[in-house]
C-alpha cells in the first residue's frame, strides 16, 4: 500500500488534515418522506468514523449516497477537498470508495479466488485465447487470505465454507487490494456472534493502521466504541452530532441514538408489569390473570 | 503483518481437501456416476447381450444422436440456469427457426447461406428480446419465456399456414438444399462403424459443450455467470454488468435452439412448427442432471453433456427392454430429474461444508 502510515492511536498525526471523503449538508427525499436532512460526515486517512443510528435513522440512505447508488437532493460530496459527483457505484469505486454491504459482500457458492477477483478478473492471452488467469488469482488470493489471518490451503474451496466473520474480512481485504482509500462497511458485525465480530473488528483496526479511511456503520455501540475515532450519530434522518473518542460513554451514545429515552421508558414499563404480575400472584395464587388496562 | 499467534483461530481448523473429495464436490460428479449407472442398468435389463439391440454400434449411434441434439440445448441452458434464469421459449424456437429456414429456401428460393443467416439472426433477436424484457421488468424469466413459448408457437402456426397454403409442415427442404455443400455442416455422416452412421451433430455437441465449459470456467464472463446467478445485488455492487450477462445468455440459448432446428430440418428434409415441443423441459432436465442448481449460482456445462447422454440412453434403451415401450420414457425422465435434484442438493451441501 502506498498510503502513508499513520499511527493508529493518533489520527491527527496525518500530514494532511483534509478529509479523504466528506459529505456536507446532505438531504435526500423519497417523495414526501425526508430520508436525510442536512447531514454531514467526514473521514480522514487513518481514521475510523462510526456511523451510529437506530433502524430507519437514515444510515442506509447515507451510505448509498456515499457509494454512488443514490444522488443527494441537496448538499455536496468532496474528496480530498474537491467537489465530486458520484453518478454510479462504478464511479465511486474507481475513485477509491469501496463499500462492503452486509450479507451481500461475497458469493457463497463461488470459490475464494473467484470471489476475490470478481469484477476484476486478471486475464492472460489475446483474442479468443484470452482467459481468466486462475493461477495468478489463486496465488494472490491465497497470499491475501494469509495476510488477514485466514489460512487457506485450497482457494478452490467455496466461500460458503468460511465463517461469517471471515467472509466479511475477505470482502474488506479484496476492497483494499483493489486500491480502496475509503472503506464503507455496512453493518459488518451485526449478524455475527462475539468471536466472529472480533475477527472483523480486528481487521478494521488493521486497515486503519495502514492508512485507510473507514466509515463503520453499525447500531451496536459496543462494537463501535473500541474501534471508533469519531462517532457520527443519526436519528430520524438528522445528525445528532459528531463526537470524538473519549468524549462520550456508551450510555450517552445510546441516548443520542434515540434509543436512550425509549429504553428508559421501556425499563420503567417492564418494572410496572413485573409489579402487577407479582401483585396478581399474591392476590390469587391459583390462576393469576393480570387485570386488563 | 500481525497474525494472531497462540489463539486457536477457527481459520486454521481447515483440512486439506483430498483429490477424491475434490472430485466428489464437483457439480458434475453425480451425472458421471449416473451416466455409467444408467448405461449398465439398461444393458442388464436387455440381458447383457452384445452385438445387437442396446449394446451394438447401431444402438450406440442412435442414443448418441438423441444425446447430441438435446445436449446442444442443454449446455447453453445450463449456463443460463447458472446465471439464475430459465428459457422455456427454446421449445417453440426450434419449431419457429426451422420454419424460417424451410420457408426461406423453399417458398422464397433463397440460397442456404442466406437462409441460415436469417434464421440465426431471428433467433438472436428473439433471445435478446427475452433477455431485455426479463432485465427491464424484473419479472421471473419463467413467466416471460413461457409467454414467448406460446407466442412463438402460435405465430409460427398462423404465419406458416398463411404463406404456405394452409400447411404447417414445409416439405421439400431436403431437395432444395441437396446440392448445397453447406448442408453438410448439419447433415453429413462423420464416420460409419459396424453399419451405424455417426452424424455431424456429434461434433456440434462436443463443440457447444467445449465452448460453454471454457467460457464458464476459464473466462471473466464465466465468473460473472456464476456471480449473477449467486446474487444479482452482490454482483451489481461489485461492478458486474448483470444485465449484459443475462441478455447474452438468452441469446445463446436461442441460438442453440436455432442450431438444433437447422440440424433437424436439414437431416429430416422438412420443417414442422410443432418440432421441438417439450424440448425446453428436456433441456432443463439435462442441465439439472448435469449438476446445475435450479436456483442458480452453481452448476456445470460439462455435466449437461452427461445429462444428455443419460437422456439418450434412457429414451432408446427403453425400446430395447422387453415388455416396455417409449410410453415409460416420460416416467423415467421425471424420476431421474427428482433423483438428480436430490443428489445435487447433497453434493452442494458437501461442497459448501454445511454440517447438517
Amino acid at each position: 500500500m502506498t498510503v502513508d502510515q499513520t499511527a493508529p492511536a493518533a489520527p491527527q498525526a496525518s500530514r494532511s488534515d483534509v478529509p479523504v471523503l466528506e459529505a456536507r449538508d446532505i438531504s435526500k427525499y423519497f417523495g414526501r418522506v425526508i430520508a436525510l436532512k442536512g447531514v454531514s460526515l467526514s473521514v480522514k486517512a487513518g481514521e475510523v468514523n462510526c456511523l451510529l443510528g437506530d433502524n430507519g435513522a437514515g444510515k442506509s440512505t447515507l451510505i448509498k449516497i456515499l457509494s454512488g447508488v443514490h444522488r443527494p437532493d441537496e448538499g455536496e460530496l468532496l474528496m480530498d477537498g474537491n467537489l465530486v459527483t458520484l453518478s454510479s457505484p462504478r464511479e465511486a469505486q474507481s475513485r477509491g470508495i469501496a463499500t462492503v454491504f452486509q450479507d451481500l459482500a461475497v458469493l457463497p457458492l463461488m470459490s475464494i479466488s473467484r470471489n476475490f477477483f470478481l469484477g476484476n478478473e486478471p486475464t492472460k492471452g489475446v483474442g479468443p485465447a484470452k482467459r481468466f488467469d486462475m493461477g495468478y488469482a489463486d496465488r494472490i488470493s491465497r497470499e491475501h487470505m494469509h495476510e488477514i489471518g485466514i489460512d487457506v490451503r485450497d482457494t478452490a474451496q467455496l466461500v460458503g465454507t468460511l465463517s461469517g466473520g471471515e467472509r466479511q474480512t475477505l470482502a474488506i481485504a479484496r476492497a483494499e487490494y483493489f486500491g480502496a482509500r475509503v472503506l464503507i462497511l455496512d453493518e459488518p458485525t451485526s449478524a455475527l456472534g462475539v468471536k466472529q465480530a472480533a475477527i472483523v473488528l480486528r481487521h478494521i483496526v488493521k486497515a486503519r493502521a495502514r492508512g485507510l479511511a473507514v466509515i463503520f456503520i453499525t447500531h451496536n455501540v459496543q462494537h463501535a466504541l473500541p474501534v471508533g475515532d469519531k462517532f457520527t450519530i443519526l436519528s430520524h434522518g438528522r445528525s445528532e452530532g459528531v463526537f470524538k473518542r473519549g468524549e462520550v460513554s456508551l450510555d450517552q451514545l445510546l441516548g443520542l441514538m434515540g434509543g436512550g429515552a425509549e429504553l428508559s421508558d421501556l425499563s420503567r414499563e417492564l418494572e410496572q408489569l413485573q409489579d402487577e404480575a407479582v401483585r396478581a400472584h399474591a392476590a390469587e395464587p391459583g390462576a393469576g390473570a393480570p387485570p386488563a388496562g | 503483518m500481525t497474525t494472531v499467534e497462540g489463539t486457536p483461530s477457527e481459520a486454521t481448523r481447515m483440512r486439506r481437501a483430498s483429490p477424491v473429495r475434490q472430485l466428489l464436490t464437483r457439480p458434475e460428479f453425480g451425472s458421471i456416476v449416473g451416466a455409467i449407472l444408467i448405461f449398465f442398468v439398461f444393458w442388464a435389463l436387455t440381458g447383457f447381450t452384445v452385438g445387437s439391440g442396446f449394446m451394438s454400434w447401431r444402438g450406440f449411434a442412435a442414443y448418441i444422436q438423441v444425446a447430441a441434439q438435446i445436449g446442444i440445448l442443454g449446455a447453453t441452458v445450463a449456463l443460463l440456469m447458472i446465471a439464475g434464469e430459465f428459457d422455456l421459449s427454446i421449445g417453440s424456437m426450434v419449431g419457429a427457426a426451422g420454419l424460417i429456414l424451410g420457408l426461406s429456401i423453399t417458398q422464397y428460393g433463397l440460397p442456404l447461406w442466406l437462409g441460415l443467416i436469417i434464421t440465426f439472426a431471428f433467433a438472436l433477436a428473439i433471445g435478446a428480446l427475452n433477455g431485455y424484457i426479463v432485465v427491464r421488468t424484473g419479472l421471473p424469466s419463467f413467466i416471460v419465456t413461457l409467454g414467448s413459448l406460446y407466442m412463438l408457437r402460435g405465430a409460427g402456426l398462423a404465419l406458416t399456414r398463411l404463406v404456405s397454403n394452409g400447411q404447417t409442415i414445409v416439405s421439400g427442404v431436403g431437395t432444395a438444399a441437396a446440392d448445397d455443400p453447406l448442408s453438410n455442416l448439419f447433415n453429413a455422416v462423420l464416420f460409419t462403424i459396424g453399419g451405424a452412421d455417426f452424424k455431424v451433430e456429434l461434433l456440434w455437441w462436443i463443440a457447444v459443450v467445449a465452448v460453454s465449459t471454457w467460457v464458464l470456467l476459464r473466462t471473466r464472463f464465466g465468473n460473472w455467470i456464476f456471480a449473477v446467478g449467486g446474487s444479482k445485488e452482490a454482483s451489481r455492487n461489485i461492478g458486474v454488468p448483470v444485465n449484459r450477462v443475462k441478455i447474452l445468455l438468452f441469446m445463446a440459448t436461442a441460438a442453440s435452439a436455432a442450431l438444433y432446428a437447422c440440424i433437424q430440418v436439414l437431416s429430416v428434409g422438412n420443417a414442422d412448427v410443432l418440432r421441438g415441443t417439450g424440448k425446453e423441459f428436456e433441456a432443463i432436465i439435462t442441465a439439472v442432471i448435469g449438476g446445475t442448481l435450479l436456483t442458480g449460482g452453481y452448476g456445470s456445462a460439462l455435466g449437461s453433456a452427461f445429462g444428455a447422454f443419460i437422456l439418450g440412453v434412457t429414451q432408446l434403451g427403453i425400446f430395447f427392454v422387453p415388455g416396455f415401450n417409449s410410453d415409460w420414457y416420460a416416467f423415467v425422465l421425471g424420476a431421474l430429474l427428482l433423483i438428480a435434484a436430490m443428489v445435487n442438493n447433497w453434493i452442494l451441501r458437501r461442497a459448501s461444508g454445511a454440517r447438517s
